[in-house]
Order: C-alpha cells, then sequence, then structure tokens
C-alpha cells in the first residue's frame, strides 16, 4: 500500500481536494501544450500556454513510430521544469502508480494518467487520492468521466483522437458529456437511481453533477485540435480550455500557431478575432482522418 | 446608475472567473465579464482573478486592455486581485517572464510561485485583522508573495515572515483564493468600497 502523502501540520493542509481541483480551476479558458524540449517549451510559455505537458514524443510521433510509449525520462521533465515558470504537466501510463510516483517525486505540477501512452493496467487505473499531486484523466463519456473522479481525478480531459489533427472525435467526446449532464439535470430523483447504474457511477456523484449541472472539476478538451477555429469550437461546446498536442509543433510556424490558438481559445465566440487569429499560420499539420484509422488504433478506446 | 447593486466586473481573459462572478452575485452585486475596453468602462469596480499572470497580462495587451485598467486604477477605481491578480497589481514582479508587465496599482514587489511547486500548494486558516477576528480559511494554489511593502501600503496579512494580502488605497491584493474557499469577507470589502467611491 502506498503511503498517504497527503499531510496536514497543526497549520496548513497540502494535496487536498481543494488544492488539487484548484489549481484545473486557476487554468481555465486557457491552452495547455504538448512540448518535447525546453526549447519548445520556451515557446509555448512566450505564446500564451497556461501550462506544457513534458513529453518524449508527440501523440502523432507515437502513433508513427509504433511501439510501446512510456513516462518521459527524468532529465527531460527536469530540463522542462527549468525552463519555464508555468506548470508542468507529464504522462503516466493508465495503471502504473510508480511512475505517478515518480512524477511526483519530480514534482511535476499534474500527472496525466493518459491513453497516449501504452497502458500499464488493463483492469486498474491508479488510485489518485493518496497522491499530493493531482491528476487529470480522460473521457469520452459522463460514466467515465465520473468513474475518473472517483478514483481521484482533479481535472477531466474529453479524449478526442490524440495525433491525429481530426478533430471530430473531440467534438463527439464534448458534445457526449456535456449532454449526457444535461440530461441527468432533467432527471427526478427516482430516475436518478437508474442513471448512476447505467452510467457505472456513484449515485453521490451523479446526484451532484444533476443538481449542479456540471462536473464538479474542470473539464478540458483534447485530441486533434490543430488550428484557432477548432479551440474555440471546443470552448463554445463548453469546454473550460483546450489540450493541443502534435497541433502545434507538427504545424509549419509553431510560435505563430501557438499563439493564435492562445488568443482564439480566450475570444471563444468572437468570429473576427477568430478570423484574426487564423491568418498567415503557414501550414497546419497533416493529419490523419479518423475515419481511416482502424480500430486498434484509436487511442481513446484505451480506458474504461 | 440605475440601481442600488454595485456595478462590478471581473476580468475574464483567463483563470478562475467563474468563481469570482459566483462570489459576487452571492453577496447581491451586478456583474459582468469584462473582455474589452467598453465593457471595462461600464464598471465602478474590477475583479483580476487567479490564473497565469503571464497569460493575462499578454491578452491584456492583444485586446487593448492594459493601458485603459491602468487609467482606471489610477483614477482610483476598486480592484481586488487574487494571486495571479496581486501579481497584475505589483509594482514590480520577480521571477516572472522577461517580456511580462504588471499594470501596477500596489507600491510592492511581488515574487511569482514563491511556495514552490503544485505539491507544495496548500490550505491553512489565516488570521486576518481587518476582516475580524474569526480566521479566513485561505487556499494558497502555486502562490505568490509580496516581498517588498512601499509606504502608504497596508499588510492585512502574513504566512509566518511572507506578505500574503496588502492594501494601498482603493486597491487590495492577495495571494490566495478565498473565491475558491467560499470565503466571502474580501469581496464584501470590495463591494463596499465601490459602493463608497460610487457615490463620492
Amino acid at each position: 500500500m502506498t503511503e498517504n502523502r497527503t499531510s496536514t501540520t497543526s497549520t496548513s493542509t497540502t494535496g487536498s481536494a481543494r488544492v488539487k481541483r484548484g489549481l484545473a480551476e486557476m487554468l481555465k479558458g486557457g491552452v495547455i501544450m504538448d512540448v518535447v524540449t525546453p526549447e519548445q517549451a520556451r515557446i509555448a510559455e512566450d505564446a500564451g500556454a497556461v501550462a506544457v505537458m513534458a513529453l518524449e514524443r508527440v501523440p502523432a510521433d507515437i502513433r508513427a513510430q509504433g511501439g510501446v510509449a512510456r513516462m518521459s525520462d527524468p532529465d527531460l521533465i527536469d530540463a522542462i521544469k527549468a525552463e519555464v515558470s508555468i506548470p508542468v504537466m507529464a504522462k503516466a501510463r493508465i495503471g502504473h502508480f510508480v511512475e505517478a510516483r515518480v512524477l511526483e517525486a519530480l514534482e511535476v505540477d499534474y500527472i496525466d494518467e493518459s491513453e497516449v501512452l501504452s497502458p500499464a493496467d488493463y483492469v486498474n487505473h491508479i488510485d489518485k487520492w493518496p497522491f499530493t499531486v493531482p491528476f487529470v484523466c480522460g473521457a469520452t463519456n459522463l460514466g467515465e468521466a465520473l468513474r475518473r473522479i472517483t478514483e481521484g481525478a482533479a481535472m477531466i480531459r474529453s479524449k478526442g483522437e490524440a495525433g491525429t489533427g481530426d478533430v471530430s472525435e473531440a467534438t463527439k467526446h464534448i458534445r457526449t458529456i456535456k449532454g449526457e449532464i444535461r440530461r441527468l439535470q432533467g432527471l427526478s430523483k427516482d430516475e436518478l437511481y437508474v442513471a448512476a447504474k447505467e452510467l457505472q457511477a456513484p449515485f453521490d456523484l451523479v446526484a451532484e453533477v444533476a443538481e449542479r449541472g456540471s462536473l464538479p472539476v474542470v473539464l478540458f478538451t483534447a485530441g486533434g485540435v490543430a488550428t484557432p477555429a477548432d479551440a474555440a469550437m471546443m470552448m463554445q461546446l463548453g469546454a473550460d480550455g483546450v489540450f493541443v498536442g502534435s497541433g502545434i509543433f507538427k504545424s509549419g510556424s509553431p510560435e505563430r500557431r501557438a499563439a493564435a490558438i492562445v488568443k482564439a481559445t480566450a475570444a471563444f465566440d468572437d468570429p473576427k478575432a477568430i478570423a484574426d487569429a487564423s491568418r498567415g499560420l503557414g501550414e497546419a499539420m497533416v493529419g490523419i482522418n479518423v475515419a481511416d484509422l482502424p480500430a486498434p488504433h484509436r487511442l481513446a478506446e484505451r480506458g474504461w | 446608475m440605475t440601481t442600488g447593486a454595485p456595478r462590478v466586473g471581473v476580468l475574464a481573459l483567463q483563470g478562475d472567473v467563474r468563481e469570482h462572478v459566483a462570489m459576487l452575485e452571492s453577496l447581491g452585486a451586478e456583474v459582468s465579464l469584462v473582455r474589452s475596453p467598453p465593457q471595462l468602462a461600464a464598471v465602478d469596480g474590477l475583479v483580476l482573478p487567479g490564473g497565469e499572470s503571464s497569460v493575462i497580462d499578454k491578452l491584456a495587451r492583444h485586446l487593448g486592455l492594459r493601458e485603459p485598467i491602468r487609467e482606471r486604477i489610477a483614477a482610483g477605481m476598486p480592484v481586488l486581485g487574487t494571486c495571479a491578480g496581486l501579481i497584475l497589481l505589483a509594482e514590480r514582479i520577480l521571477d516572472g517572464l522577461p517580456t511580462q508587465l504588471p499594470f501596477g496599482g500596489l507600491d510592492v514587489d511581488v515574487r511569482r510561485n514563491a511556495f514552490g511547486s503544485q505539491v507544495d500548494s496548500f490550505e491553512t486558516e489565516l488570521d486576518v485583522p481587518a476582516l475580524g477576528d474569526e480566521p479566513v480559511h485561505a487556499t494558497f494554489i502555486r502562490a505568490p508573495v509580496v516581498e517588498r511593502v512601499g509606504e502608504g501600503v497596508e499588510v492585512l496579512a502574513a504566512v509566518g515572515e511572507r506578505i500574503v494580502a496588502v492594501e494601498q488605497g482603493t486597491v487590495t491584493g492577495i495571494a490566495f483564493h478565498p473565491e475558491v474557499g467560499g470565503e466571502p469577507r474580501f469581496h464584501r470589502r470590495f463591494l463596499d468600497r465601490v459602493e463608497r467611491v460610487g457615490r463620492a
């Protein structure tokens, strides 16, 4: 059993749910960018990223190169942490609680228990409550999001299909989650018991979501966002912010594209501002249509 | 002014805007989001939320809000800043990006991320005599601290030796998040000030 790292002294508490969920609250309206070098991290911070995700390979390369994808080298994470002042996130494999403890020891600001890496456990996700560091987890629907929150996730991102540059799965997942929440809001209490059963999530959490009309944690979107208009659409669909993975550093002009996506995310409901942000960005990442991906290569289907 | 409720805005470029809006509305204020100079002109007081100060600075400049905000602060508009908001109100930012600019308003130097990484973020009970005897439940998230306090700046609270809440004239800056912890007294104080200044 792992030691409980949530600690309380006579005067202060670290690692509480409020503190863990709180950092995600502060990231709202922002763009979190995948970076694989300190130089890319510098470009991301200068362009206005609210946080960076430190990785060895962006999803598009993981997809192209194949093989088992694992946690990044601690030296890379340290170098990226040293480069920027904004929060640094890093990915652990689904269920790999030791990779997560390593990332916590490296003092990353958020751990992404991510389907983009190869799962380490096809049954269990990490029990995230005992950690001081907060976790973000992917979800394709409301039940999956609520199961991750039950396990201690302090932030949810809709999965989309990472490394494709095709936003259609991101659209589907954020619409599904928001739509299922709206549906819960119309149910009576006796119907909520059945909804909890169908969602395979605890009743109290389901009732809380029905009552407040939102998840109890921040909901970002991810997976295939490649343009300012993609990011703005995710915001209009109700995301609290966006993750951009391969879309920036696989494009023709990462500096300009990164800054443009930041501006479009902030001004998501202003078509003229999005138009201005979209000018002169050079080539977007080439991308893959999700429809052309055979099922075993769809990352969103990892995690349950 | 058409109604009795103070008209206040929350700078809504990035960060925990929603929490501030909810807190202010629960106290009876008429709240609007500020993302443009005309929206700023329509409010009598402004909240600068938590978030990433470097990002809020960039977007404020991009949207032409930086100078209007500086002018309103100089003209005495009440402002409440939390966390990133405190950083934006500083005269000088320590450990900021080289290109990062504050709005100013408080004659203080503020250091970003002064407590360390997220694993060092914490909640605590804090004495804030200006708000009464009952301590404030304060949530610090990658929080800044005030390292230099100029003349005319009142220190409202400290964690040990570290200054975490200050006030100068109509401007209040705090390193933690009362809006996340459900602590209404800082926002009440801000709204009272907006009403007083508005009437004057």
